[in-house]
């Protein structure tokens, strides 16, 4: 199966194009063929990790690659590399696409652009599974920019109304930012490396030498510029959140499975262009380290002070993203890789979880939730998982794959990264357990009925539930099977990637870390919840308003220091009204009368007039040529035609 | 048989095909114009193809009549919509587009 593994981008494609033209005649409107597809890809992904497991070790990746066409001896052509890393991608995309899939036939049901819905959502998984079997940066770039034409069709997909639009146009564009900086690094590394677009190529010159250091970090930047664009690391990690407009199912796909983990993935396939650019293994500082550490604590921030529910998650996944790119810049190449793996299943089931709520309340607001957990048992516990393998307590998924981060980051002589780690630790435990309590505890302050969403919905995430709890145990200390299917090799190139001891002092303090977040925030929320109770029962209602109070200590304390302190008040107040006012006026004067001087002539007369020069000449410009612009089709074609004749003439008298 | 025969039969053609697309004012009589200038081109490859025993020439021209055919399609369907928007096909009234 292995050598056989284009099939598996080409079945959603063939999905893609069956759903568009035949789909909405079909007795579930196209989206029995999207799960067939999809549950065959994945089948087909699965054959393909058996038969890679079981190769003899070292395995060999395979490689195949056919020329389209060939221009100037450049040959371009299209193909796959399948080693370790893109079959366990194959296989998460395919898994979480068919969970997705399935969960949107209840969540999409009776959306008035039903099929649509489903042949997106097969061109998309499909763009991915191009990106990721690629053999060369041009293919890749395509899959690259095709996940992104269709993360824009799905964010958009309710246009209807202007914010989604928007949403759906700011992924894209901000996404594009990037984009510029991927184009620009791929031509740069094409020409450094001989001409040539092959991935493995690349990944062997920039390890031996044969690109020099200078443009392997230019090259490794500008491909950086758009990994930053299309994973929303800061600051380009704005269109995320945004993105939230669009469908949950779709967020979903989004954050766990495409799209943004699509730039995590070209620093892993391209990692010899990275390692070796970014000097990392000289330890020390570098851009990529240090963009992900800045992501995780800022991301990590603002998820505590969000009401919607997806944009919690959002910015988690941010946050989660930006450990990633933190690992890869600090070595751990296979801590980042495995911490894709496992985040992919418990983001992937908290999405959907969240899509659940969303389905049962009409609102993304935590604020109109509370206390689901009686209504929706299932949900309650699924998301409840997630949770828990998201905030990294022991044995959950994201223990394992977050310790190892810290541990690379620990080992490999980045001090200031792993404190980083921790603090995110820290903070991920916490803003869960803010959301978890928001949504579950309490009493039910929305309006309407909640129910328990239909089985269609519950199933993918029963499913999704048991790798979120079991996918960490892949590569925990004593089975560690997981690095060896996917460790990165380079032909020709000695072993780079270091690995490291478990360490259970480590590992225990994450788990305290991130344990203390937990009871910092429940403590916090938990008091709240009093808060709540007080306005209800007359008894506790006075000792509440005690509390608010802070027990009238103020009032006494007042009552005696208003005899000495007024009077104290008044001799202050003088000195700072004479004294200290004339100062401050004065100096604020002197700013003023500069920044009027300022204003008049530096920004009235050189700017001013230098911006409106410009504006003026292009108007004037523009009203001389739009008398060109009659609108007669045949005026065109007649200046077209004299200008040929003219051109014909100039052609035969000077030659 | 000369080479040159074959030219100037071109380019009478194609003097044609540009007098009709500059002086019609009926848009379906420009797009007839344009299949002549096309023609004159392919008479022009299957010559050169012919004269210098090279079937290129005659690939061309069968890519170019391929072409065409699109390019009519296309053009007849945007006159149809215009006829049925307008009740009129006149080149000359069509300059919404004035600058």
């Amino acid at each position: 199966m292995l050598d056989n593994a284009w099939l598996i981008p080409l079945i959603p494609a063939v999905s893609f194009v069956i759903i568009l033209f035949f789909g909405s005649r079909l007795p579930k409107k196209g989206a029995e063929v999207g799960i067939l597809s999809l549950g065959a890809a994945f089948v087909l992904s699965l054959l393909c990790a058996v038969e890679w497991i079981g190769k003899h070790v070292p395995r060999h990746p395979v490689h195949r690659h056919t020329t389209w066409f060939e221009i100037g001896g450049v040959d371009i052509g299209v193909g796959m590399f399948v080693d370790g890393l893109t079959v366990m991608m194959l296989v998460v995309v395919t898994f979480i696409s068919l969970m997705v899939h399935v969960y949107s036939t209840g969540y999409m049901h009776g959306d008035r652009r039903y099929t649509y819905f489903f042949a997106a959502l097969s061109l998309f998984t499909s763009a991915m599974l191009l990106l990721v079997v690629a053999d060369n940066t041009l293919q890749l770039m395509i899959g690259w920019e095709l996940v992104g034409l269709c993360s824009f069709m799905l964010i958009g997909h309710w246009w209807e109304e202007g914010v989604n639009s928007s949403a759906a146009i700011k992924a894209f564009i901000t996404t594009r930012t990037g984009d510029i900086g991927l184009m620009t690094g791929i031509i740069v590394l094409f020409f450094a490396a001989g001409s040539n677009f092959d991935i493995e190529h690349l990944n062997h010159e920039a390890l031996t030498g044969g690109i020099g250091h200078g443009t392997l970090l230019v090259g490794a930047g500008l491909l950086f510029l758009g990994v930053m664009g299309k994973s929303a690391q800061f600051p380009l990690h704005v269109w995320l959140p945004d993105a939230m407009a669009g469908p949950t199912p779709v967020s979903a796909l989004i954050h766990a499975a495409t799209m943004v983990v699509a730039g995590v993935y070209l620093v892993a396939r391209l990692y010899g262009v990275f390692f070796s650019g970014f000097s990392i293994e000289a330890g020390g500082i570098n851009l990529m380290a240090v963009i992900g550490a800045m992501t995780v604590i800022i991301a990590a921030l603002l998820a505590f002070v969000q009401d919607d529910v997806k944009k919690v998650l959002a910015y988690s996944t941010v946050s989660q993203l930006g450990y990633m790119i933190m690992a890869l810049g600090v070595g751990a190449w296979t801590a980042a890789v495995f911490h894709l793996f496992t985040h992919a299943f418990f983001k992937a089931l908290l999405f959907l979880g969240s899509g659940s709520l969303i389905h049962a309340v009409h609102t993304n607001n935590m604020s109109e939730m509370g206390g689901l957990r009686k209504h929706m048992p299932t949900t309650f516990w699924t998301f409840m998982i997630g949770s828990v393998a998201l905030a990294g307590i022991f044995p959950l998924a994201g223990f394992w794959s977050k310790d190892e981060i810290l541990l690379g980051a620990l080992e490999d002589g980045f001090p200031i990264m792993l404190v980083v780690g921790l603090m995110g630790a820290f903070m991920t435990a916490a803003y869960m357990t803010r959301a978890c309590y928001l949504i579950f505890a309490g009493e039910y302050r929305g309006h309407g009925h909640p129910h328990e969403s239909p089985p269609s919905m519950a199933w993918p995430l029963r499913i999704l539930a048991v790798p979120a709890v079991l996918a960490g145990l892949l590569n925990a200390p004593g089975i560690g099977l997981f690095h060896g299917w996917v460790e990165f090799e380079v032909e020709g190139v000695p072993h780079f990637l270091e690995l490291h001891e478990f360490n259970p002092v480590l590992a225990g303090g994450s788990l305290v870390v991130a344990l203390l977040g937990i009871a910092a925030a429940s403590a916090y929320y938990y008091r709240g919840a009093l808060n709540g109770l007080g306005t209800r029962v007359p008894i506790l209602m006075t000792v509440h308003r005690t509390i608010v109070n802070k027990y009238y200590l103020d009032h006494l304390f007042l009552g005696i220091i208003r005899g000495i302190q007024y009077p104290l008040a008044k001799a202050a107040y003088w000195v700072n009204q004479n004294i200290l006012d004339g100062v401050v006026n004065g100096v604020g004067k002197a700013a003023q009368r500069t920044a009027q001087v300022t204003y008049d002539v530096i920004d009235q007369r050189v700017i001013d007039g230098a911006v409106n020069g410009a504006g003026l000449s292009a108007d004037e410009g523009g009203s001389i040529l739009r008398r060109l612009q009659t609108g007669r089709v045949q005026q065109y074609a007649a200046l077209l035609f004299g200008a040929v004749a003219v051109l014909a003439m100039g052609l035969v008298a000077f030659t | 048989m000369y080479l040159n025969q074959f030219l100037l039969l071109a380019a009478v053609l194609f003097c044609l095909g540009v007098y009709g697309v500059l002086s019609r004012k009926n848009a379906v009589l420009v797009l007839m114009s344009i299949e002549l200038m096309l023609n004159a081109v392919n008479i022009n490859l299957i010559a050169f193809g012919a004269f210098r025993d090279n079937v290129i020439g005659q690939v061309f021209s069968l890519f170019v009549i391929a072409i065409a055919a699109a390019e009519v399609g296309v053009g007849l369907a945007i006159v149809l919509l215009i006829f049925r928007n307008r009740a009129d096909i006149d080149l000359d009234e069509l300059a919404q587009m004035k600058g």
